[in-house]
C-alpha cells in the first residue's frame, strides 16, 4: 500500500518535528538557567562574537547594499510614474529598519554560522571530542551552547545596525543618482517617516533570530549521528531548520511590534 | 570501590550488556577483554555517565551515578581519567590546551602553575617538547599519549583505559604499558583497562574479566586466564588457532 508507506513516514516526521521541537525547548530552558547561575565564559563568548562578525559581515553588507539598491530601482521607478516620488525615502527607510535589514541578516547568519556552528559541534560529536569536554568534567551548556547564544544574540542587531545603514545608503545612490529623486527630499522624507521605534522593533526582532540560530544550530549538531555524512546531513537540516523558523518567528513579531 | 549491580545496555533490541555484576575496590587493577563489538567502549561510557544504562545501577564510591544531579556528576567525572579509544582530543586546540584543558576549567591556578603541570604531565608520556603541536600534526601513538597526559592533568583516583594499546607499535604499546603500570603506583590508582590486546592484559592487570554475549565472566588472575577452560575463552586467547 503506498499510501499507507506515505502517511507513515509522514507521520514519523511529524514525530520527528515535535520531539526536536521538545529538546530544543529544554536545551533552551537549561542556557537560561545556566546564565542565571552566571556560569558563561567571557572569553569564549567574545571570541565567538569576533568569528561571527568576521563571518557575517562581508555577506551581509553586499546583500544589504544590492537588496537596498534593487527595492530603491522597483519602487522610485513605480512611485514616480503615479508624482509620488517624494515618499521613496520614507518607504525605503521604514523597509529596511522593520523588515529588509532584520531579514538579510538573520538569512545571511543562518546561512553562515548556523552551518558552521553545526559542522563544528557536529564534528565534534562524532569524534567523541563532545564526550571527552563531559569526562573532563566540562559542560556542554557552558562551553559550547552558552558562548554561541550569547555571541549571536548580541551579534544578530548589531549587523542590523550595519546592513540598515549601508541597505538605505545603497537605496539613496540609486534613488537619487538613476532615477533622480531630489536627495534632500529622499532623506527628508526618511526622516519624516521613520520613527526611532521602527528601529528598536527591528534589532529586537534580530535578537530573537539569534537566540533560534544558536538554539538551534547547537541542537542539530550534538545530535549528529554517524561519521561525516552525518554531520553533512546535520548541518544541511539545521540551515533549513532555522531559516524556516526565522521566517515563521519574524511574521508572529512583527505583527506584534508593528500592527 | 566500583560496583556495578544487574547493568543492562541495549540499544533497541541490540543486547549490549545483560544484567552484568562486578565489584572493583580501590587501588586495584583490572581488565576486561572480548571480541570488537561486544560493548566494552560502553561498559566505560556508562561508568562516567556518558550514556544510560536501560536498567540497573552503577556506583562509585557508594554514590548511585545516574542519580547524581549535574554538580555531583561533575565532582565525580573530576576525580576519573578517562582515556579513549579515538584519542578524542580537541582538535581545535594544541597540545598544551588540551592538557591544560581540566586545569583551566576546574582551578584558578596561575598560568605558571598549569605550565609546570602540563609539562610533567607531557614528560610523563615522554612528548617533551610537543605542546604547541596541533593534535592532527601527531601520529596516532602520540595522539593517545596526549589522551592520557591529558586524563591525568587532574591526578584521577580512576582510571579507566579504552584499548591504549591496540593499533600501536610494539615499541609504544610497551611505553605505554610501563606508563600504566607507573601511573598504578605513583597513583594508587583503580584502573579499568578494556582491551583486545592480550599482552596489555597481562602486564598491566590484576584481575581479567572476559565480556561476551552481554555477560562478564571472572577469570582470574592473568595466570589463570591464561588457563581457563571456557571453550570461548580458549579461543579468543590462541585467536582460534590449537597451540
Ligand atoms: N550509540 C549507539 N547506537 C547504537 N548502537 C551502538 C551505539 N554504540 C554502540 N553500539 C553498538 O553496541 C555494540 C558495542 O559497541 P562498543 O563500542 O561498546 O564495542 P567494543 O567492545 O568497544 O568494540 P571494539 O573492540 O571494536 O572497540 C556494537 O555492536 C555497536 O554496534
Ligand atoms: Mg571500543
Amino acid at each position: 500500500m503506498p499510501y499507507e508507506k506515505f502517511l507513515e513516514q509522514l507521520g514519523q516526521k511529524v514525530e520527528d518535528i515535535f520531539a526536536g521541537f521538545g529538546y530544543v525547548t529544554i536545551l533552551f530552558l537549561k542556557v537560561l538557567a545556566n546564565l542565571f547561575q552566571g556560569k558563561m565564559s567571557v572569553k569564549l563568548t567574545l571570541e565567538q562574537m569576533v568569528k561571527i562578525g568576521v563571518e557575517s559581515l562581508p555577506l551581509a553588507l553586499t546583500t544589504s547594499a544590492f537588496v537596498g539598491m534593487v527595492f530603491a530601482m522597483q519602487i522610485a521607478g513605480e512611485f514616480t510614474k503615479f508624482g509620488a516620488g517624494k515618499f521613496v525615502g520614507g518607504v525605503m527607510a521604514i523597509a529596511m529598519a522593520r523588515e529588509l535589514g532584520p531579514a538579510i541578516t538573520g538569512i545571511v547568519v543562518a546561512a553562515r554560522v548556523a552551518a558552521a556552528i553545526t559542522a563544528e559541534i557536529g564534528t565534534m560529536k562524532v569524534t567523541e571530542q563532545i564526550d571527552a569536554l563531559q569526562a573532563l568534567g566540562a559542560t556542554v551548556e557552558k562551553y559550547l551552547v552558552i558562548p554561541r547564544f550569547i555571541a549571536t544574540t548580541i551579534m544578530l542587531p548589531l549587523l542590523t545596525v550595519l546592513t540598515i545603514l549601508t541597505g538605505f545608503w545603497g537605496s539613496y545612490l540609486v534613488a537619487v543618482y538613476i532615477i533622480k529623486i531630489n536627495p534632500t527630499q529622499y532623506l527628508d522624507n526618511a526622516q519624516y517617516m521613520l520613527r526611532t521605534w521602527d528601529i528598536w522593533c527591528g534589532l529586537i526582532k534580530t535578537a530573537f533570530f539569534g537566540m533560534i540560530i544558536a538554539i538551534i544550530a547547537c541542537y542539530r549538531g550534538l545530535n549528529t549521528k554517524g561519521g561525516a555524512k552525518g554531520v553533512g546531513e546535520a548541518t544541511t537540516s539545521s540551515v533549513v531548520t532555522t531559516l524556516i523558523a526565522l521566517f515563521i518567528v519574524n511574521y508572529f513579531l512583527s505583527v506584534l511590534f508593528f500592527k | 570501590m566500583i560496583k556495578l549491580e544487574n547493568l543492562t545496555k541495549h540499544f533497541g533490541s541490540k543486547k549490549v550488556l545483560e544484567a552484568v555484576n562486578l565489584t572493583i575496590s580501590d587501588g586495584q587493577a583490572i581488565s576486561i577483554i572480548g571480541p570488537s563489538g561486544c560493548g566494552k567502549s560502553t561498559l566505560l561510557k556508562l561508568l562516567i555517565k556518558l550514556d544510560q544504562p536501560t536498567s540497573g545501577k552503577i556506583f562509585i564510591d557508594q554514590q548511585d551515578v545516574n542519580a547524581l544531579d549535574e554538580e555531583a556528576l561533575i565532582g565525580l567525572r573530576k576525580k576519573i581519567g578517562m582515556i579513549f579509544q579515538t584519542s578524542a582530543l580537541f582538535d581545535s586546540m594544541t597540545v598544551f590546551e588540551n592538557v591544560a584543558f581540566a586545569l583551566r576549567e576546574h582551578t584558578n591556578k596561575k598560568e605558571g602553575e598549569v605550565n609546570e603541570i602540563v609539562k610533567a604531565k607531557l614528560e610523563m608520556v615522554e612528548l617533551e617538547g610537543t605542546g604547541d603541536l596541533m593534535p592532527a600534526e601527531l601520529s596516532g601513538g602520540m595522539q593517545r599519549r596526549v589522551c592520557i597526559a591529558r586524563a591525568l592533568a587532574f591526578d584521577p583516583r580512576i582510571i579507566l583505559y579504552d584499548e591504549p594499546t591496540t593499533g600501536l607499535d610494539p615499541i609504544t604499546a610497551v611505553t605505554i604499558e610501563n606508563l600504566m603500570i607507573k601511573l598504578g603506583r605513583q597513583l594508587k590508582a583503580t584502573s579499568i583497562v578494556v582491551t583486545h590486546v592480550l599482552q596489555t592484559v597481562f602486564r598491566t592487570s590484576e584481575r581479567i574479566y572476559f565480556l561476551a554475549d552481554g555477560k562478564l565472566i571472572d577469570l582470574g588472575s592473568p595466570q589463570e586466564a591464561q588457563s581457563s577452560n571456557d571453550p570461548r575463552v580458549k579461543t579468543f586467547i590462541t585467536g582460534g588457532l590449537n597451540p
